[in-house]
């Protein structure tokens, strides 16, 4: 289990528990956590789940894979701590970890 | 003052009204929202039922768009296993099987799209297998394994996606497809050619411009197909994945202008006041085309939640979107934004590669006679996918010469 921050660009703050294994997106999106659409389901096809990733928990999400890394190249209002919220995996590691949301995902 | 404290009903739990009930909600709907759903589980993703899901990868819980709290929490009376079975706009009720009747005070059909069957003697054995539901996946996923064959009748997307699945589940697999090439309908020749020697490569064996005559079996198992040319290929089971028709009775009854689906405009009104319609059910205006025309994608069904709700709730109606699509076969990514409707000319930005067992990356741009893109096709090519998508909407004019090379940048490529 880790207990995840989504900070909504309004400032509103949503603290949830997910289980190890799910992704960062689904921990969103089963908890009704608003500014995270994920219209791929998690395919990274959509780039609609963008996330900042706090820096302070920058080096513990890992790297971006290559298909991500391109998707986001196109995404609107990128940041070097943008991620697909998608890719990121859930484990004990992350318990904590503080990530953003941008404006708007389209 | 906009009302939002009206009775909401919406027929179809699937992507399209599980999606419009949470963003009314979202959105400030204030009045009561009934969902319901023929199927017995809360809405679901499809998608993965061909891909992910069925080689094993992703469980049940995760296909959910939402937990099952969710309704309960949010205030949405989600009756599953129950089917309506008529409504009257006039009167504004909604008839269920059990005879129970609802009054609405606006009603959004989202009814989807049901597989299509064949016509053919032998649909009924055991065996005979659609890909629609969770339910039909199970059954599909129970007859894949090592030793096993399976029949793939129609090389379209979720056949395609199947027969991958079934490969890396150790199954053979047959592709049986009734015209000169696979995905003839939805992709352009070089991506079929693509596709089709990709699965080759990966010993799916395929068997084009061929007509199926009949389903045959040994009691009520089903154990071959009877081409019209008289072979019969035998195998464990079959998967008929020769498109979907949506359901659009209950829209016919109101009196809702039907064409290919159910007439909608941008606010997903249909022809008869206070009726919405959203998803694989409909058949909608595609504004930068300038034509009509009936999609099956997640991505539709979204963009109609959002129009519903919007429209329902007195927020502004939302951009339009490019129409998109995604599939996932083996290690490729396809993912497609626009339709080539009115496009002269196809740019191929890189080339499917001559070894179907390497590595692939290309796109393949489909440009009108102004050179603005009017689709894109690309396999394991995100940049190209995204770029063609925001040029897609924006209009931009792009340069040939550049998008044929694949040194420049496609930052580059408008003009
Ligand atoms: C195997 C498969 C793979 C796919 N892959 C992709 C993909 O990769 N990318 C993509 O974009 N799209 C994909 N799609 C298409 C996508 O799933 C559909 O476009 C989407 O589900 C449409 O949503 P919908 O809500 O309109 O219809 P549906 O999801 O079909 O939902 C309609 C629901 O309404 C119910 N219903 C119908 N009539 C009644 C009634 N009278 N009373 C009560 N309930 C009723 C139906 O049983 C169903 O549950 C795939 C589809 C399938 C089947
Ligand atoms: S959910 Fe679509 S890219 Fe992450």
């Amino acid at each position: 289990m880790a207990k995840i921050t989504f900070i909504e660009h309004s400032g509103a703050a949503h603290e949830v528990e997910a289980k190890d294994g799910l992704s960062v997106m689904e921990a969103a999106v089963k908890n009704n956590v608003p500014g995270i659409d994920a219209d791929c389901g998690g395919a990274c096809a959509c780039a609609t789940c963008h996330v900042y990733v706090d820096e302070a928990w920058v080096p513990k999400t890992g790297a971006k894979g290559a298909m991500e890394e391109s998707m986001l190249d196109f995404a609107e209002g990128v940041q070097p701590n943008s991620r697909l919220s998608c890719q990121i995996k859930i484990s004990a590691d992350l318990d904590g970890l503080v990530v953003r949301l941008p404006e708007s995902q389209h | 003052m906009i009302q939002t404290s009206g009775r909401i009903v919406i027929v179809g739990a699937g992507h399209a009204g599980g999606t419009v009930a949470a963003l009314l909600r979202q959105y400030g709907w204030q009045g009561p929202i009934t969902l319901l759903g023929d199927e017995p589980i809360a809405p679901y993703q499809r998608p993965p039922l061909s891909k992910a899901w069925l080689k094993g990868e992703a469980d049940a819980e995760s296909l959910a768009l939402k937990p099952l709290s969710f309704y309960a929490e949010a205030g949405i009376d989600l009756r599953l296993d129950t089917q309506a079975t008529s409504a009257d706009a006039n009167q504004k009720v909604v008839a269920l099987a059990s005879g129970e009747q609802i009054g609405f005070d606006h009603l959004i059909l989202a009814t989807g799209a049901a597989a299509r069957k064949l016509p053919i003697a032998g649909g009924d054995l055991r065996g005979v297998l659609s890909l629609r539901t969770a339910a039909d996946a199970e059954a599909l996923k129970a007859a894949l394994g090592p030793g096993k064959t399976l029949a793939v009748v129609g090389g379209g997307y979720v056949g395609l996606e199947a027969a991958a699945s079934a490969r890396a589940l150790g199954a053979e697999v047959v592709v049986i497809e009734r015209e000169a090439r696979i995905l003839a309908r939805v992709a352009g020749a070089v991506l079929s050619d693509f596709f089709q020697s990709y699965h080759a490569a990966r010993g799916v064996t395929f068997i084009c411009a061929a007509g199926v005559e009949a389903f045959e079996g040994v009691g009520d198992q089903f154990a071959g197909v009877r081409l019209a040319d008289g072979r019969l290929i035998a195998a464990d089971a079959a998967l008929v994945g020769v498109g979907a028709s949506p359901n659009i009775g209950l829209a016919r009854q109101m009196g809702c202008a039907c064409g290919q689906g159910v007439i909608i405009d941008l606010n997903a009104m249909t022809s008869v006041a206070d009726v919405y319609a959203i998803g694989d059910c409909t058949e909608r205006p595609l504004p930068l085309y300038g034509v009509q025309g009936r999609l099956e994608s997640v991505p539709n069904a979204l963009e109609q939640a959002k129009q519903a709700a919007a429209h329902l709730c007195g927020r502004p109606a939302p951009a339009p979107e490019a129409p998109w699509f995604w599939s996932d076969q083996y290690d490729l990514k396809l993912q497609i934004a626009g339709l080539p409707l009115h496009a002269v000319r196809a740019v191929m930005r890189g080339a499917p590669p001559e070894n179907p067992m390497d590595p692939a990356r290309f796109a393949i741009f489909h440009l009108d006679a102004e050179n603005h893109v009017q689709a894109v096709e690309a396999i394991n090519a995100p940049a190209e996918f995204m770029m063609g998508r925001q040029v897609l909407s924006s209009r931009k004019a792009v340069s040939p010469e550049k998008l044929a090379d694949m040194s420049i940048s496609m930052k580059e490529v408008a003009v």
